[in-house]
């Protein structure tokens, strides 16, 4: 292969591919069986991370960044004057296998601008699963993007090789997503999402039956959400993300900081700084969501469409909720446990064990790793010192924003000034 | 009481031996510690011989008693100076209590190490992420680390049944010595390397014509996959330690 060639297609494709912030690596078992290439325990691992702080995992690229999409929002759109490259189907796979073999990566993730029609597209990138796995006997990650259009028999087959499908559906909403993709439909996007899951349920109920029913789509299926390029609030961008998760079944769902690329009247100009707390606060309340037994109507609601921005959702949960603490450490039951600011999964979990033994205090809390300057006003424990003394929300507020510090400084020095 | 000072031959059944001797002999105050460490003045000393079957006998203990014997071994890979006085301390208290400890964090031993057990782990899963294979001319995929704790025991399985189909040697530059698969099964290697010999370069004279060209095709990758406009050197730096970067190709100054 020449390789001044593939490392300007490589810059390219690379580059155009980086917006989607999907990395995981995880969630699939394949075991390498008569001395394959590569195993998946399960487990992702994050080979580096680049500069801006993201994993890297896997080879992210486009099969190509030619597109016959004109979407606002988007590097590759047709109507953006760049560079265009496309790779062959064995470029990828060459690429991929030496990659994986030095240990760069877990595998690929493969998405591709539309080219011709979503068949086509669909059909070259699922070309490149089936040669990883059947000819070089691939047991790494793949993850396909899902061609918004595409066939059901191709998502059929895409299912057979991918460990995960994505389609992203970049706008929360439908009058944004007129807006700035007029060529789109939701529909579409919807389309071969509903496929994946079917085939999912399907092969999942066949496996139990016969058991050498081949795997699909084993880590299942993912999306992503643009925050910030079409006005939306946090409230809609959580609803949206319910909706995936409950009605098709997503492993997960991606927020991704609106990252200016154009100066469409439509969008953020560029130059405007990338929604980052933001992001981080909507990936706290996806967290509470789906590991800390929250409902959703319980953070953002009609009152509340809005997440806070100087504090994370659980504790702003926490000031409107008062009344729920002080929590006993020694008998809360893991629900409560988990509501508690300051107690993440694993203190939880340890506390849950640690207690069997004795009754808990302070000092073991603090060896546990609980974060006390934040949990402390909120439980009581086998010690007689107590720090939860009805103290009004905003005092409170003060109290812990005194002694916490934060990785956005930006995020805090604003809400100060609003007010100083 | 006069101390008794145990010395062992730093293996782990060599200290599984020594924690055997404590029990057998009933010794209340007590050190062990390698035969190769710096002696305190009192004590009396006592050589242990290592003995497969009595540190089975210990090991079967703690793994039925445990339920945590991972964490122990874990424990015993981090080399730290107390390691032996931590375990020792955690053996008495799986002995003493009869039942499962593993989730008794309120006990001193117990929590150490779990915390120590965690930390080796995570250069585990470290080791396991910035490995980088360079291909040989002789068609091996050669890695040197320089790992916080030894791990080289710990990696070896994940390594195996990843790359079962190539041949790969792993190794281990602060403890000087390494591991490598030929297809069939992994074992303990040591080299001489000569004077000159400089574990970064890609030499021609060593490695294969187009590997300098994959590991120029990855650090452009690593490039072009970073938002510039989301640059945070703090994060990336806690991700990724600046003391790993000496072999991660990605990492490396290139020409």
């Amino acid at each position: 292969m020449s390789f001044e060639r593939i490392k300007e297609k490589l810059n390219i494709l690379a580059d155009a591919a980086k917006y989607d912030v999907s990395c995981s690596s995880s969630g699939s078992k394949r075991t390498n069986k008569n001395k394959a290439l590569g195993d998946s325990s399960g487990m992702g691992i994050c080979h580096t991370y680049t500069e801006d702080g993201r994993c890297v995992s896997l080879l992210k690229i486009l099969l190509t960044n030619h597109c016959i999409f004109d979407c606002a929002y988007c590097v590759t759109r047709k109507s953006n004057d760049i560079k265009r490259a496309a790779f062959k189907v064995q470029e990828v796979v060459d690429l991929t296998i030496n990659f994986y073999r030095r240990n760069y990566i877990e595998g690929l993730f493969l998405s591709s601008g539309i080219f011709k029609s979503a068949d086509f597209t669909m059909e070259r990138l699922v070309a490149v699963a089936k040669k990883l796995r059947l000819e070089e006997n691939f047991n790494g990650y793949i993850h396909l993007k899902s061609i918004p259009g595409a066939s059901d028999e191709l998502m059929r087959e895409a299912g057979l090789y991918a460990d995960r499908l994505s389609v992203n559906i970049e706008i929360p909403t439908k009058e944004g997503l007129k807006l700035l993709a007029p060529d789109k439909k939701r529909e579409d996007f919807l389309k071969p999402m509903q496929k994946v899951k079917n085939e999912i349920i399907q092969y999942k109920s066949e496996k139990k039956i016969i058991k050498s029913t081949p795997k699909y789509a084993p880590a299942g299926q993912s999306t992503q959400m643009i925050v910030g390029a079409s006005g939306e609030n946090d409230m809609q961008i959580m609803y949206t993300s319910q909706y995936f998760y409950k009605k098709y079944n997503l492993k997960r769902v991606y927020y991704s900081g609106y990252v200016p690329i154009s100066n469409d009247a439509r969008l953020p100009a560029l130059g405007t700084e990338v929604p980052m707390l933001r992001e981080n606060r909507l990936y706290q309340t996806d967290w509470l969501l789906r590991f800390y037994e929250f409902d959703v109507t319980e953070i953002l609601n009609n009152t509340h469409q809005y997440l806070d921005t100087d504090i994370d959702p659980k504790l702003s949960w926490a000031m409107r909720n008062m009344h729920h603490f002080p929590v006993d450490i020694n008998k809360a039951d893991r629900h409560m446990l988990l509501r508690v600011p300051g107690l993440g999964l694993k203190s939880c979990n340890k506390i849950i064990q640690a207690r069997r033994y004795r009754k808990l205090t302070w000092e073991h809390l603090k060896k546990i790793g609980v974060a006390l300057n934040r949990a402390k006003y909120f439980v009581t424990c086998a010690s007689a010192t107590v720090f939860n003394k009805d103290y009004e929300a905003s005092k409170l507020k003060g109290l812990i924003l005194g002694n916490s510090s934060t990785k956005f400084e930006h995020g805090r020095n604003n809400q100060l000034s609003l007010f100083g | 009481m006069t101390e008794s000072i145990l010395l062992y031959d730093g293996s782990f059944d060599g200290l599984l031996s020594a924690i055997y001797y404590v029990y057998d002999c009933k010794l209340q105050s007590v050190t062990i510690q390698r035969e190769d460490k710096p002696r305190p003045m009192f004590g009396s000393v006592v050589r242990i011989d290592t003995e497969e079957k009595k540190a089975q006998r210990v090991w079967k203990a703690i793994r039925k008693k445990s339920k945590n014997s991972q964490s122990f071994y874990y424990t015993f890979l981090s080399e730290r100076g107390d390691m032996e006085r931590i375990l020792l301390a955690y053996a008495r208290h799986v002995f003493d209590s009869g039942k499962n400890i593993a989730g008794d964090y309120g006990n001193e031993a117990v929590l150490q190490v779990a915390k120590i057990a965690k930390s080796v782990g995570r250069e585990k899963h470290r080791m396991e992420a910035f490995v980088r294979f360079r291909l040989t001319k002789d068609n091996i995929y050669f890695a040197t680390i320089e790992p916080d704790f030894n791990v080289l025991p710990i990696i070896l399985k994940h390594f195996k049944s990843r790359y079962a189909d190539q041949q790969w040697i792993i190794y281990d530059l602060k403890r000087k010595y390494g591991i490598r698969y030929d297809l069939e099964r992994v074992e303990e290697i040591e080299f001489n390397f000569e004077n000159n010999f400089n574990p970064t370069e890609t030499s021609e004279l060593i490695f294969a014509p187009e590997e300098m060209e994959f590991q120029k095709l990855w650090k452009n990758y690593f490039k072009s996959t970073n938002i510039k406009s989301r640059k945070n050197m703090k994060l990336h730096i806690r991700h990724v330690p600046k003391r790993y970067w000496k072999y991660l190709s990605e990492k490396q100054l290139m020409t």
